[in-house]
């Protein structure tokens, strides 16, 4: 048999080579057009692909800046950083999960509620990521976990930052809290650092820390790190770091803190000792307090509730979000005024009957029977009233307005602290503005004994007392420096004022509590070279009718506490030199002689004496109460057993 | 047997056959495969397991089969054609009944020792069984539309049996292949001009059935090509492979990323990426200059078998080796349109480099036929 012949070569077979070279063209196009496509790809748009490919693998992960501590002026730590523990949860590393928590929940305490927020977290979450199982716990549970950790797998502790307060309620109100971004914070921030949206990262929600925010914020470093496409980790790139936020240090001295603090206690006060040359606030205390490392923790609601639902209003910051009707103590403002306007002089008098007509109404003096006639001395050391309605109507209220703000009051001071309140210092206009009504004779009459519209915070009394004290406009100083900068003094410019006038104030403003007639002669101080000039109020919250005055005023010890008097007490010493301010309010206190004065007094010594005062420097009648008081307050003072940094009982 | 009507004198025997191999192109199908077995050892994370070696391997019983089916004459296998290809559909009803499901479709029998895809091994056999008829039939009958049915009906069986598997990319190849084999075979051009008006109608009426009963393709499918004509639809969802494919691509720039330096593929970025989209990581590891590579040995093989295919006078091996080199361009021009996203996510490997038993040792056996053309052509 023969090879096979090839087919004869006919028509369509002729078309073969043809029509392989058509296809084989077609195919070298083709060809052609992946080469062409491949260039484009690969050498024209290069650079946009590996662009791509470069923010596929690389995430920028933030890392939280340390905050700056906070620091009283002799360096006592306020506010600071300390390590708090977490456990975690690994779900990749768990295996069984239910069986691991079930377990863990043996050795340590978990809610419910955390292991339900765990579970749904772990859903939700890739698996290899860590999911927190309970925050804040105890350098005892984390023991107790990390001996255990061959039992339980996947779980781990963790050390993160968290701010801390070590002295618990003393500087609440000064300093704030801290607590973790929230929505709400977030919404009220235009383009927010994206370190806020680090989860639990904790910004200040009041006080200080809220106004000094970034300052104590400081920069987030980065890190950039390789992930792949499930978003694990592969490795660390590289790593910028932050900038740790600015230390604080505060003008505030933290052991006389503690004593105001201390001294208040019991109270619904406030009190505000102020440096009278640089305007230093040293003390600014609202009692009663709370503890801020509740807050920062994330507080429950029945501590929430408890702390609300108190009258004495813990939460309330009265220094400087309080104002009060400064009562008697407006009366060196009106005063002055008079003298600058040359209404009166030092040596003329008034006759006080006990009571004044003012339009159609009988204004009353405190003093029932009246203090017959009285200078402008006697008028501050007794506090009578009629004199001041009586020169106050010769002043007008506009003078007496601009002479308030003059002194601090009815303007708002630049502090970083929550709320602070411009007060009240009302003029006709206001009157005609806010109310939309004339400004009547009368008004000015209740202005010049500080009550009416008149309003002012306990921080402003301080301020007023400073100018008074010193002549000068002192600004008041809650931040000494930032990051070991020192802050600009609150020394202020002399005031527009005359200075014989502003000496005949003050030598009445001794008197008060100097003198045996004057109305703090009681918490007068002894020692000859820290002599204390003061002023009493006793500001009404209620009107006294005709008919109660006919029946005789109620004594304040029969009132309900809220429609008690508010007690107030200005001062400042050293007399010659003045060295500090104080102000002290005494919320529904009674008499300002009674419940602010000595208050006033015990701060102002313990300020002086940069500590316990001895007791020589009180009057001889009440060394034996104050040595029982300071023996109270000492106990007090002493650092009180803290319950767990986590109460999970 | 027509073998045996062979004349020993006029065409190599014994161990000569392997001098009159075509060496050129064996040289090309290793180093092809050279490459395949670097890429799979990088995807790999630098491991020779679990892709690598296994692929060499079957590369190398893909060799052994290619030499066996090279010495055997090409006339023995125009004779088994018809064989191979009753076998092919055998084996597609054997799939359909028993097959093992993989990625929503029913395509392997578990053969133990390797998972046979009868559709591959259907390829070949198409391009045989046509070559085989046109070889068979006079030619002036080519152009009749009786004898033109036939070979139609040959190449809709196998097509819509994968396409039930359902298997896209491969019924497109098979419908693709046979109708190019038709091309080749000198069938008149209008036929092809009437079939393309129809496929036109075709691909509208499948976009019609879309959410009716007699729904065509599966949702997967029709999703794909939804993606395939605007990936940025859904660049976390079903554009996320065609995205990240080509930004995987396109990052290799001009000389890649350097060996097992491809962040894309390392990082988990590619999809399939030992399979459908080897090609990707190629490009990405080493760029335009090692894609172009590739796509020039590809090329090279084109022409070799081109050259065999007009220097045999035989109508068979023209058609068979014309054939198989058409299924081979296919083969790479799909998946490398998919990977650039010039076509949709069909799922047709890259030949000789992707991971894969079956393909490879299919294309080497059906290489192993281009040879035999190349060994036993009439001189």
């Amino acid at each position: 048999m023969k090879q096979r012949k090839p087919k004869p070569q006919g028509l369509a077979y002729k078309r073969l080579p043809r029509r392989a070279l058509i296809l084989g063209g077609l195919q070298a196009a083709f060809v052609g057009g992946l080469a062409a496509r491949m260039r484009f790809m690969q050498v024209d748009q290069a650079d946009e692909y590996r662009l791509l490919a470069e923010e596929n693998r690389i995430n920028i992960r933030l890392i939280p800046p340390t905050r700056g501590r906070i620091y009283d002026r002799n360096g006592q730590i306020i506010g600071q950083n300390s390590p708090s523990y977490r456990i975690v949860i690994v779900r990749e590393d768990a295996g069984d999960i239910d069986k691991v928590i079930s377990k863990l929940s043996e050795l340590i305490p978990l809610t419910a509620d955390e292991i339900e927020r765990a579970k749904t977290e772990m859903r939700r979450s890739a698996p290899f990521l860590p999911v927190t199982l309970a925050d804040q716990v105890t350098w005892e549970d984390i023991s107790k976990v990390a001996v255990n950790a061959p039992a339980l797998p996947g779980v781990t502790p963790e050390v993160g930052s968290t701010r801390q307060y070590p002295r618990y309620e003393d500087f609440a109100h000064v300093v704030g809290y801290v607590g973790p971004v929230s929505d709400y914070d977030l919404s009220q921030i235009e383009d927010p650092e994206p370190v806020l949206r680090i989860p639990r990262f904790q910004i200040g929600k009041v006080g200080l820390e809220a106004k000094q925010e970034i300052s104590l914020r400081g920069k987030a470093g980065a890190k950039r790190v390789e992930v792949n496409a499930t978003g694990r980790v592969m490795r660390e790139l590289d790593r910028q770091e932050g900038l740790a936020g600015a230390d604080l240090q505060l003008s505030v001295d933290a052991d006389l803190q503690q004593y105001a603090q201390a001294r208040l206690a019991g109270e619904s006060a406030a009190a505000v000792v102020m440096d009278c040359e640089t305007g230093d606030i040293r003390a600014i205390s609202s009692a009663p307090s709370f503890d801020p490392n509740l807050f920062v923790r994330g507080i429950s609601v029945a501590d929430y509730r408890t702390l609300t639902n108190d009258k004495y209003r813990p939460l309330a910051n009265k220094t400087v979000q309080g104002t009060y009707p400064p009562g008697s103590t407006f009366k060196m403002v009106t005063a002055m005024a008079a003298l600058e306007a040359g209404v009166i002089s030092p040596s003329n008098t008034v006759y006080c009957p006990g009571h004044m007509k003012v339009g159609s109404r009988r204004f009353h003096c405190w003093k029932r029977g009246g203090h017959g006639s009285v200078d402008l001395e006697t008028s501050l050391k007794r506090s009578c009233d009629v004199f001041y309605y009586d020169v106050a109507i010769r002043v007008g209220i506009d003078k007496i307005s601009e002479m308030a703000n003059t002194f601090g009051l009815g303007i708002k001071h630049d502090i970083p602290m929550s709320a602070v309140a411009a007060g009240l210092a009302p003029n006709q206009e206001w009157k005609q503005r806010i109310h939309g009504q004339d400004w009547l004779v009368g008004d000015t009459a209740n202005a010049s004994i500080g009550q009416g519209f008149m309003l002012a915070s306990p921080l402003q009394l301080a301020v007023m007392t400073a100018r008074l004290a010193t002549g000068r406009a002192v600004k008041p100083r809650l931040v000494r420096s930032v990051d070991g900068i020192e802050q600009p003094s609150g020394a202020g410019e002399p005031l527009a004022v005359n200075r014989n006038n502003l000496e005949q104030v003050r030598k009445a403003m001794f008197s008060v509590s100097n003198n045996r007639r004057g109305t703090a002669y009681r918490s007068r101080i002894i020692a000859d070279e820290f002599r204390m000039a003061g002023k009493t109020g006793t500001s009404q919250v209620r009107n006294i009718t005709k008919a109660e005055r006919a029946a005789g005023v109620i004594r304040n010890e029969d009132l309900p506490w809220e429609r008690r008097d508010h007690a107030l007490f200005v001062s400042f010493a050293p007399y010659d030199n003045p060295k500090y301010a104080v102000a002290v309010v005494v919320e529904h206190g009674g008499g300002g002689s009674k419940a602010a004065a000595p208050v006033a007094r015990d701060i102002m010594l313990q300020a002086l004496y940069n500590g316990t005062p001895p007791l020589e420097a009180y009057p001889a009648g009440d060394r034996e109460r104050i040595k029982e008081q300071q023996k109270r307050l000492e106990g007090d003072r002493r650092p009180k057993a803290r319950p767990d940094e986590k109460d999970r009982a | 047997m027509s073998y045996l009507e062979y004349a020993v004198k006029s065409t190599p025997s014994g161990f000569r056959k392997f001098l009159y191999m075509n060496w050129p192109l064996t040289l090309l199908l290793i180093s092809v495969a050279s490459a395949g077995f670097l890429m799979l050892y990088s995807v790999a994370g630098g491991s020779w397991m679990p892709w690598a070696e296994p692929q060499m391997e079957r590369f190398g019983l893909g060799l052994a089969a290619m030499f066996i089916v090279a010495i055997v004459p090409i006339w023995f296998w125009r004779n088994m054609s018809v064989v191979a290809y009753l076998g092919s559909i055998g084996l597609l009803i054997v799939v359909e009944l028993f097959g093992t499901i993989g990625m929503g479709a029913q395509r392997w029998i578990d053969l133990g020792f390797m998972r046979l895809q009868p559709s591959e091994v259907m390829k070949v056999a198409l391009v045989m069984v046509l070559a085989a008829y046109y070889d068979w039939l006079p030619a002036h009958k080519t152009s009749r539309p009786l004898w033109v049915i036939f070979p139609v009906l040959l190449i809709l069986i196998p097509t819509f049996m994968v396409l039930k598997q359902p298997d896209l990319g491969t019924s497109i190849l098979l419908l693709a292949a046979g109708g190019g084999l038709m091309f080749l075979a000198g069938v008149h051009w209008a036929y092809f001009a009437a079939v393309i008006a129809a496929g036109v109608g075709l691909i509208a009426t499948v976009f019609n059935s879309r959410g009716t009963e007699w729904q065509l393709l599966k949702d997967y499918q029709f999703r794909r090509i939804d993606t395939f004509l605007d990936p940025s639809t859904d660049p976390l969802g079903a554009g996320y492979h065609i995205t990240q494919s080509k930004i995987a691509l396109g990052s290799g720039g001009w000389n890649g990323r350097g060996f097992m330096q491809g962040t894309q593929s390392r990082l988990n970025f590619l999809p399939e990426k030992h399979t459908d989209f080897i090609f990707t990581t190629l490009a990405e590891e080493f760029g335009f200059v090692g894609g172009i590579t590739l796509l020039i040995l590809y090329g090279l093989i084109l022409i070799f078998c081109m050259v065999t295919a007009l220097s045999t006078k035989d109508r068979f091996s023209s058609l068979v080796t014309l054939g198989i080199a058409l299924n081979f361009f296919l083969f790479f021009a799909v998946n490398m349109s998919m990977v650039m996203g010039l076509a949709p996510v069909v799922g047709v490997p890259l030949p000789m480099v992707s991971y894969g038993g079956s393909a490879m040792l299919v294309l080497m056996a059906a290489f192993g036929i281009v040879q035999s053309a190349h060994i036993h052509r009439p001189r």
